[in-house]
């Protein structure tokens, strides 16, 4: 699947949500989800760094495509990180780089993206653009 | 302007009628709005004045001649004038208008520092200092070749007072504490702080910024040298704060900062500075903030410190008994005395997750360290969940916190 076909599946997921409970549940039972990140990268230095909740990020680069593992100390934050991870995991440097990440706004989760929530996805998104523009420039 | 009346007697309902904001929603509910400890809100009497000031006063203050510049200047000397008996300063001119907290401690950790603090000596503050009260003394002591000494606290909270006794000294140039920490919610006992000091021959500074909203403060019955506090934090203006200071230690001072205002003559050769409290008030002042700030002192004036320190006890209690009765939830804080905070942890969720769902039950209330890094480390957490009330705070706030942290609980847990 596409990045864009994976947000547009996302969205749809979201579309059956009625209430704000269900959808942070949903979140937050992705971040339980979320495959653990292997102990030599949660470390400091793969740490997002930010004020409240920690993220911590490690971009691999297998057969072209990027995959991306994570953790987080909150929840809530980790299900988003899961999220960013399902859309953006599998891809090459440059359609990472590219892509236009649209369904965080159409879920409903903008409120995230202000550059005052501590750790929000913003600078995820930064982070994860990031890593996949220094593997881009390696290849 | 409209005068505030003195109250018959403390009607929380009669209240939150003058503080519009409350009557709004957030994520469609009805706002619960339990962080004052970083902001309180603003009753219709201080929103009206910063109308009025800008529809008919605007101009600026101590230069012009002309009238609005008179009626700007004597509205903005009112504020003084008011907050003089508000903390029952002996001068006037020891009250020094700033653009808060912060700043005021960092005049006084550069001015104090530059007149009085050298090579070896030694300034205390403690564990549960705001990065405010840290920062400016760390660099104070760093440019003056001084120590830093930090007074312990224990679990509950509170100062271990035979550690600070042990590390007053003859080489003690100040002691600089918070009288209550925004963190935990304790209260000092300041009164014993100061005597101590005082002995060793060292002037205290405090950081009145929790206090001064939640009760009397009289400088000369507590003999404090220098207090700090904030007016957006009293139902005041952002952007003004104040610095009283003892006529003797500001008189000893250098200047903070130069510029206009701050000056009496100058010359491409020298410049003689202004009297008090002009000599630290360089620049154009936030006028509107420093008019309207009166107003907020009318407001609680009117209500009562005394009347708004029983009710807001009284509701800390019922807080502190609810949030205990939720399974798994750890106060952090929990000394004697407290004013006003109601910090906590819920079982081994992150405190940012709770304020994530609370905000969308339209509580809003504070998670993080509280600026307070070194605190939290003490504690070994990553920061706390903190509710923080004031006078319009009721028992159906608390209840719907009470209700939000279970619903947390549900989804968190």
């Amino acid at each position: 699947m596409t990045i864009n076909e994976i947000q547009d599946e996302l969205i749809e997921d979201f579309s059956f949500f009625d209430d704000w409970m269900a959808k942070y549940e949903y979140i937050i039972q992705l971040g339980k989800e979320l495959p653990l990140i292997d102990y030599r990268f949660k470390k400091d230095e793969y740490l997002i760094k930010g004020c409240q909740s920690k993220v911590w990020l490690h971009a691999d680069h297998q057969d072209g495509k990027v995959a991306f593992t994570a953790d987080s100390d909150a929840i809530i934050t980790k299900g988003l990180v899961a999220l960013m991870v399902k859309v953006l995991s599998g891809h090459t440097p440059n359609e990472i780089v590219e892509s236009d990440l649209y369904f965080i706004d159409q879920i409903g989760l903008q409120e995230h993206l202000s550059p005052t929530r501590a750790n929000g996805l913003l600078s995820m998104v930064k982070q994860m653009k990031l890593y996949a523009a220094a593997l881009n420039a390696k290849v | 302007m409209e005068q505030v009346a003195v109250l018959e007697h403390f009607d929380v309902e009669q209240i939150r009628q003058d503080f519009p904001i409350l009557t709004r929603t957030v994520n469609n509910r009805p706002l619960v709005y339990l962080d004052n400890g970083a902001t309180t809100q603003k009753p219709r009497q201080v929103i009206d004045a910063i109308v009025e000031y800008y529809t008919q006063l605007n101009s600026n203050v101590h230069r012009g001649v002309h009238h609005l510049s008179q009626l700007a200047t004597d509205a903005f000397e009112v504020t003084r004038r008011k907050l003089k008996p508000f903390i029952n300063a002996t001068h006037e001119h020891e009250i020094i208008l700033t653009k808060g907290t912060t700043e005021s401690i960092n005049l006084v950790a550069a001015c104090y520092g530059r007149a009085f603090v050298g090579a070896g000596d030694e300034v205390i503050i403690s564990a549960m200092e705001h990065h405010s009260n840290i920062v400016p003394w760390q660099m104070c002591c760093e440019e003056r070749g001084a120590t830093l000494k930090v007074i312990p606290i224990n679990e509950a909270g509170e100062l271990d007072m035979d550690a600070y006794r042990s590390m007053l000294s003859d080489r003690t140039r100040m002691v600089a504490i918070t009288y209550v920490s925004n963190a935990l919610g304790t209260v000092n006992p300041v009164n014993e702080i100061i005597g101590l000091a005082h002995a060793a021959g060292a002037p205290v500074l405090l950081d009145a910024a929790q206090a001064v909203q939640h009760l009397t403060i009289d400088v000369q019955a507590l003999d404090v040298d220098f207090l700090a506090f904030s007016g957006h934090k009293m139902y005041g203006p952002t952007g003004v704060g104040v610095l009283y200071g003892k006529e003797k230690w500001l008189d000893a001072m250098p200047p903070y900062q130069g510029g206009g205002e701050m000056i009496k003559e100058v010359t491409f050769e020298k410049t003689t500075y202004n009297e008090l409290p002009f000599k630290y008030e360089a620049g154009t002042p936030n006028i509107e903030a420093g008019i309207c700030l009166a107003h907020a002192i009318d407001y609680i004036n009117a209500v009562g410190l005394d009347r708004i320190a029983r009710y807001e006890h009284e509701l800390l209690e019922y807080a502190t008994q609810r949030l205990l009765a939720v399974p798994g939830l750890r106060m952090v804080g929990t000394a004697r005395e407290k004013s006003s905070v109601l910090s906590f942890l819920l079982a081994d969720a992150h405190p940012y997750d709770v304020g994530v769902i609370l905000d969308k039950l339209g509580i809003a209330v504070r998670t993080g360290h509280h600026c307070t890094q070194p605190l939290m480390d003490y504690y070994g957490i990553p920061g706390t969940v903190r509710a923080s009330i004031a006078m319009y705070n009721t028992k159906a706030d608390i209840d719907a916190l009470v209700a939000g942290v279970e619903r947390s609980a549900a989804m968190l847990l």
